[in-house]
């Protein structure tokens, strides 16, 4: 069990900057999910709390202990990466208990550790095959027992489930989240899969070139957005910018938008210049006594739901309505924003703007 | 463009029968996907039509004649493929206008000039026409596939998973600029996927295949709300069908085995209680992972709910499917 505290990590290659000035704090047994496109930085903020590489400045703290300058296997870690690397000529049993016979440990108490292992698995039963006939998942297994078995104080996971396919990347995340909950073990997951961090992760990082835009838990950075590249890096279709110029000021509850007031959360700050409008596609609907309006560009049939693009004077708009309401191609409607869930940004530094909304969860 | 018609098509590699009887009809200017998992036929399907392997057994017919003797060149198909295959050596002009510089077609060059813009434009990589294939990112380069099958002017169209090794957003956009390339050219395609999303959210028409098998051909809507077996119900929708015992639930139909309810077919609040084990809120709605009875279900409600794990919930279906033993639907 541990608790892991970065403090002002920076990691530089030469002239470029991979990581600058992260601060957070994982707490006891939580899955921590570091989240961003690729080059943000996640993976090197990974392999720094692993100890596979070394900080240019900064502390990392496992237990209140700063082990930022030690070498990894100093630290208790286990580390599972996006490729499966499986030891190929040894069977599930031997690649399992690899790491705990290089330890020294007794034979026993290794073939009773795996047994455990292999239970909480559910791969009793391929203990004895070779792992070069094994399906991805059970490789994928096979892999996380090894990482298990050595029960250290936290795992470090990078992009576990990267490469299989889409449907069984949901059973593994279900898989994975399930065998967290049973072994409370901290847990940092790096994954560039939004939706995968949504639906694993108790707190999420949002990490873009080298800088941490936003930190809290999934609902709070999908609802409280805290820069336009969190808005729009998280949800799929991702939060809608229609912008304007204008000005706000502490209190102001709606903005004019190409002539339409548009309701908001009381402002909590002034601001005048480039602004925009942030709303979520689940936030619009189609709504012919709206004042607003938009060209129906095209539509998504999902089941239940439906995406349709629209086309407004303020910038192309994605709404999500119920798949049983009509929406034709070429056809004008109107739309209405649920105000109390929107954002404001300064569309220069892409900052989101206090509200009464957002104000418990922006920093600084 | 053309109709595309095959007629009992059979093929076998070794022991395995790749694609099995499979009668279908692709309608000029459908656009028509093929879904189903690994392994089910789709690319070999594919294949057939575009005479990169012969059928061993049924017809193939295109614009109504048969062209099983034709080869790939003479039945005019243009194939995108998953790995996007340019000419590293030459820019993205060069390899636009590379399949209409066949000393066959004998197209002039101001027609090919033309008709190179025109696709640059409708793929929006215009202002990347001097550039080397290398120097493209790879949506650059799939739209450079795609592009060089839309410069010409094939009967049909196939597609094996272009859009698989994109990312999400970008995957994303060509949806939609695929469908809309289809709308504006009424052009003719069967595309081949295993994302169920992108299945949904283009095609005229789905085709399921199941080993090698055309279980049901429909419109997306067809195919979700009245899927002919719990298979094809299990292959749209996210999360997937929930199968139970359909004896979990009272009002099961004689015969039934499995009762099959999509998440959001689950009513709260009345019925049977169910334990909540684990909560996903993923913004728009949350998921919930119910146990009712020792079975696993999962349920959608709304982005902030108050639920908990550990609580109790009552559940009942609201628009259940019901399948016999053998997977078949029971109406």
């Amino acid at each position: 069990m541990a608790e892991i505290r970065i403090q002002n990590l920076r990691k530089e290659f030469g002239e470029f900057t991979a990581v600058q000035s992260s601060s957070f704090k994982i707490e006891d047994g939580e899955f921590f999910m570091l989240l961003g496109p690729s080059g943000c930085g996640k993976t090197t903020t990974l392999r720094m709390i692993a100890g596979l590489e070394l900080p240019t400045s900064g502390e990392i703290y496992i237990d209140g202990e700063d082990v930022s300058q030690k070498p990894a296997r100093e630290r208790d870690i286990a580390f599972v990466f996006q490729m499966f690397a499986l030891y190929p000529h040894m069977n599930v049993r031997r690649n399992i208990s690899y790491p705990l016979i290089s330890q020294g440990m007794p034979r026993a108490q290794v073939r009773a550790k795996v047994a455990e292992v292999a239970r909480i698995l559910g791969i009793e039963d391929i203990l004895d095959r070779p792992v070069s006939g094994l399906s991805g998942g059970d490789r994928q297994r096979v892999a996380l027992g090894r990482a298990i078995v050595r029960e250290p104080a936290c795992f470090l996971m990078d992009e576990p489930l990267g490469a299989l396919d889409a449907e069984f990347r949901e059973h593994m995340a279900e898989e994975l989240r399930a065998l967290h909950d049973r072994m409370g073990a901290t847990t940092v997951y790096v994954t560039h899969d939004q939706l995968e961090a949504m639906q694993m992760g108790d707190k999420i990082v949002v990490m873009n070139h080298g800088v941490i835009e936003q930190f809290g838990t999934p609902l709070d950075i999908y609802d409280k957005p805290a820069t336009m590249f969190v808005a729009e890096f998280i949800g799929s279709p991702s939060m809608n910018f229609l912008k304007f110029h204008g000005t706000v000021a502490p209190g102001t509850t709606a903005v004019d938008l190409n002539h339409q007031s548009l309701a908001i959360p009381a402002m909590q700050e002034a601001f005048e210049g480039d602004l925009v409008y942030g709303v979520r596609p689940e936030h619009i609907r189609l709504d012919d006594a709206a004042g607003y309006r938009g060209e129906v560009l095209a539509t998504e049939y999902l089941g239940t739901t439906q995406i349709v693009t629209l086309e407004t004077a303020a910038g192309e708009v994605k709404a999500r309505i119920a798949a049983g309401q009509p929406a034709r191609m070429g056809e004008t409607v109107g739309l209405s924003f649920n105000g109390a869930t929107a954002t404001l940004f300064d569309n220069q530094s892409g900052r989101a703007l206090r509200s009464d909304l957002n104000a418990g969860v922006l920093h600084g | 463009m053309a109709d595309v018609v095959l007629q009992r098509v059979s093929k076998a590699f070794g022991q395995t029968n790749a694609v099995r009887d499979v009668t279908l009809e692709i309608a000029n200017g459908a656009f028509m996907v093929l879904l189903g998992p690994t392994g089910a036929g789709k690319t070999t399907t594919l294949r057939l039509i575009s005479g990169l392997d012969a059928p061993d057994a049924g017809d193939i017919q295109i614009a109504g004649r048969s062209v099983i003797g034709d080869t790939p060149a003479q039945r005019n198909v243009a194939m995108v493929f998953q790995q996007y295959s340019l000419y590293p050596h030459m820019t993205v002009r060069e390899n636009l206008a590379f399949p209409l510089k066949s000393p066959a077609l004998r197209t002039p060059p101001d027609v090919i000039a033309k008709k190179v813009a025109e696709t640059a434009e409708i793929l929006h990589i215009a202002h990347k026409l001097e550039n080397k294939a290398t120097q493209l990112s790879g949506g650059e380069m799939q739209r450079v596939s795609i592009g060089r099958a839309l410069v010409r002017t094939p009967e049909i169209f196939l597609m094996d998973e272009p859009l698989s090794s994109l990312d999400a957003k970008l995957r994303a956009d060509l949806r939609i600029e695929l469908k809309r390339i289809h709308e504006s050219l009424g052009a003719t395609l069967l595309y081949v996927t295993h994302d169920q999303i992108e299945a949904m959210t283009m095609a005229t028409s789905i085709g399921v295949l199941d080993e090698g098998k055309l279980v049901q051909v429909g419109t997306p809507r067809e195919i979700y709300e009245n899927p002919v077996s719990l298979y094809v119900a299990g292959r749209l929708g996210l999360p997937r069908i929930n199968a139970l015992p359909a004896d979990i639930f009272a009002g099961a139909p004689k015969g039934a085995r499995t009762i099959g309810l999509r998440p959001e077919h689950i009513q709260h609040g009345a019925g049977k209680p169910a334990e909540v084990q684990r909560i996903e809120h993923l913004g728009d709605h949350t998921r919930l992972h119910l146990n009712l009875d020792s079975h696993d279900i999962i349920t959608l409600t709304d982005a902030h709910t108050e639920l908990a794990p550990g609580d109790t919930l009552a559940i009942q279906p609201t628009n259940a499917l019901y399948f016999d033993a053998d997977g078949a639907r029971i109406t």
